[in-house]
């Protein structure tokens, strides 16, 4: 747990001191909103075109992040210094994650209320977080195992994308079909079950895929 | 093989695709010995350190180090060896303290070695700066401080002394000995004068081996013509 905590605490520590990532994520997600307020030239949305505006955003902004978590490590040589350690690399793994998971959830603090003021019709409902938690998870376990694969290529911020999009492919079908009934005007029924439950089973598999891979991965 | 040798190599070769970095390097270097490695730019100096301290996996031959074959058994060994690379290895976004205290955290040492360390290699006053504000000589001993967090058995060392004036070489010196070390040098001199044993590549391939006190700088320098 400590060597765990160690790990979480230098990657928040280095992303404060620099701010590479997260004040990036979040002005890209008010930027496109704004967009999206005037380029569909309409005041509000709801339903399944809300569901999509905001699951879509998020996920590019997610993006940004996926590509800057791992350059500290590989530019300044960390890497090595942490590969050298007698430690379970799952750990390195499952730190960078919550790390992942964490910007995420500042992210959405900053966009949700964005997006409510600028495009949303209906106001935000609670069962929304529990959706896009089981989003963050997806995107975090997969944004991970694809940075640190990308990130030994040269062109790593083209290929983190074009690795990490379609495998993040039904986490923003099950996430915006889940949020649809959430973000429509005068429906009080619940995120649909059978969308949670696939966005539930998505994150296990994963998540069981990236502790199997990660290791070998790490090799040269 | 040797026994109770620290380093066991039998034909190592390590490529790059189709480069051969490293060309079946065989030798044996005893507990408590030293061996510097010699070599023009691109010979495979750093590659050899590398497969030894478990960063790169050799393509072909045999590579036992502490007594554990690799890649198999590197997990064993890691917390054994210090490295210290080209690069420092160190976060530059951190302070020098933060950054020795992560270490310390991953290989299970107390805070009172990062303590020891920083005041040994007169690094206190800088500690509390980030890596990034600090001279490469600084951080050159910073690195040094990092590489023997954990005490290790075998030292890698590319270089040790790069970037520091006699000063700074002086002070990290007693640090360096008393241990197995393998360290790349290309100062003929210097490097004879601190090996038991004299390994010159070049273009990956052995060109010498033998005992230091049977290697003349003259040499090591043809190592370079």
């Amino acid at each position: 747990m400590s060597v765990l905590g160690a790990l979480l605490r230098k990657e928040l520590r280095i992303e404060l001191r620099t701010l590479e990532a997260v004040p990036g994520m979040s002005l890209f997600a008010v930027t496109t909103f704004i967009v999206f307020h005037f380029g569909l030239d309409r005041p509000t949305v709801q339903g399944d075109l809300a569901a999509g505006v905001l699951v879509v955003t998020l996920l590019f902004a997610a993006m940004l992040g996926i590509n800057r978590l791992w350059v500290a490590d590989e530019e300044q040589g960390g890497f090595d210094a942490v590969l050298l350690a007698p430690i379970d690399r799952t750990s390195l793994f499952v730190a960078k994650a919550l790390a992942m998971l964490v910007y995420l959830v500042v992210l959405e603090v900053v966009a949700l209320p964005a997006f409510a003021f600028l495009l949303l019709e209906p106001p935000i409902r609670a069962e929304l977080l529990l959706v896009l938690a089981l989003a963050d998870f997806g995107i975090a376990v997969i944004g991970t195992l694809i940075g640190a694969l990308a990130v030994k290529t040269r062109a790593r911020d083209l290929i983190g994308p074009l690795l990490a999009l379609p495998l993040l492919v039904p986490v923003v079908i099950a996430a915006a079909q889940a949020s649809q009934p959430l973000l429509s005007s005068g429906r009080h029924g619940g995120a649909e079950a059978k969308y949670l439950l696939l966005l539930g089973l998505y994150d296990l598999v994963f998540a069981l895929i990236a502790y199997a891979v990660f290791d070998p991965l790490l090799e040269d | 093989m040797t026994d109770g040798a620290i380093i066991e190599l039998e034909g190592l070769t390590r490529a790059y695709g189709e480069r051969v970095a490293l060309a079946d390097v065989t030798l044996a270097l005893p507990p408590g010995r030293t061996l510097v490695v010699f070599g023009p730019n691109g010979a495979g100096k750093s590659t050899l350190l590398r497969v030894l301290a478990t960063l790169l996996r050799p393509s072909d031959g045999v590579a036992r180090v502490l007594g554990r074959e690799l890649p198999g058994e590197a997990w064993a060994v890691r917390g054994r060896i210090g490295f210290l690379g080209h690069e420092p290895l160190l976060y530059r976004e951190l302070t020098g303290r933060e950054n020795l205290r992560f270490q310390a955290r991953l290989f299970g040492v107390g805070e009172e070695r990062v303590a020891e360390l920083l005041e040994r290699l007169q690094l206190e006053r800088r500690a509390d700066e980030p890596v990034r504000n600090l001279s490469r000589g600084t951080v050159q001993r910073m690195a040094v401080a990092r590489a023997i967090l954990h005490d290790p058995e075998l030292l890698l060392l590319d270089e040790p002394r790069a970037n520091l004036d006699p000063a700074a070489s002086a002070l990290i010196g007693p640090l360096l000995t008393g241990r197995t070390r393998v360290i790349t040098s290309h100062d003929p001199a210097g490097g004879l004068a601190e090996a038991d044993l004299a390994l010159g590549l070049r273009g990956g391939r052995t060109e010498l081996l033998a005992p230091a006190a049977d290697v003349s700088v003259a040499d090591i320098g043809a190592l370079y013509r």
